[in-house]
């Protein structure tokens, strides 16, 4: 029961939290309720028995990600975004437009439902419940070879990434 | 209500009275270490040999105004502090900090010396201090004023360079002990080579150890590298606009998180409560001891080094810390896995 209704709180606050960082003018605000939606899908992790996978959720998305974002919010000084003063005549601002985009709204939502329905078969592979130690463990192990190719072709495309931001970010004639 | 649930919230108070103490006794010990150092006596007037400035400096902050600058974001203003301290408590609650005890015979099954005992605990640490940086971001931001942005804009660049070479330095004990609980990694370093050498991690990880401290004293924004306050420059950084309570909360932070970098040391590098001499009920003191040394190493590194500049900061934690600590992990892993430890 009270297993329950600490699920029902986290997933609560995670849907709030996420739904509030769309309506906020502000984009400092934004950044921080996605913090504590990431904080509170942390927590539907440890319900899940799996202390490995929340703790990285935390190090990863809410103590770099984010603070990568919040620097950039920072540097960038964004001002409150105002009601009044959209620009119509912006050509993704007609409504011819915004109809697209409530059809495509609604294609992902059906998209979303058959993934999520013809999930009911797959199981997670053997030995990465329960216990922290032996699940990271056991992570490690199908990680470096059931799903070597995936691991490996995510760190080259990290990899590129990482080197398209650095030649973005060079200006012409600099040398370090 | 048993009386082992009792003798467990009793730890859980004593540990959250101990960090409290902790900073205040720091801020008694920075003043005096930094007056002997300077060849002068420091903090002597209240209390003897000025033991009772603490007291004394927080009596003055609770009197003084607090204010607020016109421009400030109300609500993040006033949440930044209390996000700073929250987040240093928080990430002492898997520290252990000492062996398990029956409180001499007072309990039939022996209770744990430490708030909990997670068997992922080093990652909590790690996870909890991260957050920590949010306070000191936010504070600059919600300030509305260019000193605290820009010591705000510095802490977030700092933290995440350094939190990657004090993650790898880490990583290399986690394969050390092959687990990542704090218990289980003190409890690896217990017993001695040769019958005389203590087998700590800091012998088989010189240069992790010092990758850690390196990295920690930049994770906590102490000199040389505390650049989100610099005060030659940016007024007081972060906390430029901040007063009474308020701006007392920082320092709070910074204190207890120095602690908690001295004492996950502690528990990493230097065999936590295992040491000679002491039977293992009282190995409590030993790891008093040790935390105590690598403090006193932090404040002594604050009088001594002057402050780099900011781009030589950038230089040395990308171009030489992380490298180093990358280095150690490769090497740690491959002898890990050729002598099968």
């Amino acid at each position: 029961m009270s297993e329950a209704l600490v699920f029902y709180f986290l997933a609560g606050l995670a849907i709030m939290a996420s739904a509030l960082v769309i309506g906020q003018r502000n984009p400092m605000y934004s950044v921080l309720l996605l913090i504590a939606s990431f904080g509170a899908l942390a927590g539907l992790y440890i319900q899940l028995d799996a202390p490995f996978v929340a703790v990285a959720q935390i190090i990863i998305y809410a103590g770099a990600i984010m603070v990568l974002f919040l620097f950039v919010v920072m540097l960038l000084n964004a001002p409150q975004e105002d009601a009044a003063g959209w620009d119509r005549s912006h050509p993704l601002r007609r409504p011819g437009m915004s109809r697209i985009g409530a059809l495509l709204a609604l294609l992902l939502v059906v998209q979303l439902a058959w993934a999520v329905l013809s999930m009911s078969g797959v199981e997670a592979p053997a030995g990465t419940g329960g216990d922290a130690v032996s699940s990271v463990r056991a992570l490690g192990r199908t990680l470096f070879t059931d799903y070597v190719f995936a691991f490996e072709a995510t760190s080259i495309l990290i990899l590129v990434a990482m080197i398209g931001a650095v030649m973005l970010a060079r200006r012409e004639g600099d040398e370090a | 209500m048993d009386l082992r649930f009792l003798v467990q919230l009793g730890i859980i108070g004593l540990t959250f009275f101990m960090l409290i103490n902790a900073s205040a006794l720091l801020v008694y010990a920075e003043r005096k270490v930094m007056g002997f150092m300077q060849q002068r006596y420091g903090p002597y007037l209240v209390g003897p040999h000025g033991l009772l400035q603490p007291l004394a400096d927080i009596l003055k902050l609770l009197m003084k105004e607090e204010l607020r600058p016109k421009g400030a974001d109300r609500w993040l203003f006033t949440l930044a502090p209390v996000l700073a301290v929250t987040a240093a408590f928080a990430a002492f609650a898997t520290v252990p900090w000492g062996a398990e005890t029956t409180l001499f015979g007072l309990l039939d099954e022996p209770v744990k010396l430490g708030v909990s005992d997670v068997n992922v605990g080093v990652l909590v640490v790690f996870a909890i201090t991260s957050m920590g940086v949010y306070g000191i971001v936010l504070a600059g931001w919600s300030s509305n004023s260019k000193y605290s942005l820009m010591g705000g804009l510095r802490a977030s660049a700092q933290m995440i360079s350094y939190e990657l070479s004090y993650a790898t330095a880490l990583a290399a004990v986690i394969l050390l002990a092959g687990s990542l609980s704090l218990r289980e990694t003190v409890d690896a370093q217990a017993g001695y080579w040769f019958g005389f050498i203590p087998q700590w991690f800091i012998f088989l990880q010189p240069l992790g150890f010092i990758i850690y401290v390196i990295a920690g004293v930049a994770e906590t924004n102490r000199a040389p590298f505390d650049f989100p306050e610099a005060e030659q420059e940016l007024v007081a950084g972060y906390n430029t606009e901040y007063s009474s309570v308020r701006f007392a909360l920082f320092p709070q932070a910074e204190y207890i998180n120095m602690t908690t970098m001295s004492a996950v040391a502690t528990d990493l590098y230097l065999g936590g409560w295992h040491g000679p001499f002491l039977p293992p009920e009282y190995g409590w003191i030993w790891f008093l001891m040790k935390v105590s040394a690598i403090l006193f190493v932090y404040i002594w590194v604050r009088w001594t080094v002057p402050r780099y500049r900011y781009d030589q900061l950038m230089q040395f934690g990308w171009k030489w810390l992380f490298p180093a600590a990358v280095i150690n992990l490769i090497i740690t892993a491959a002898a890990v896995l050729y002598f099968n430890v």
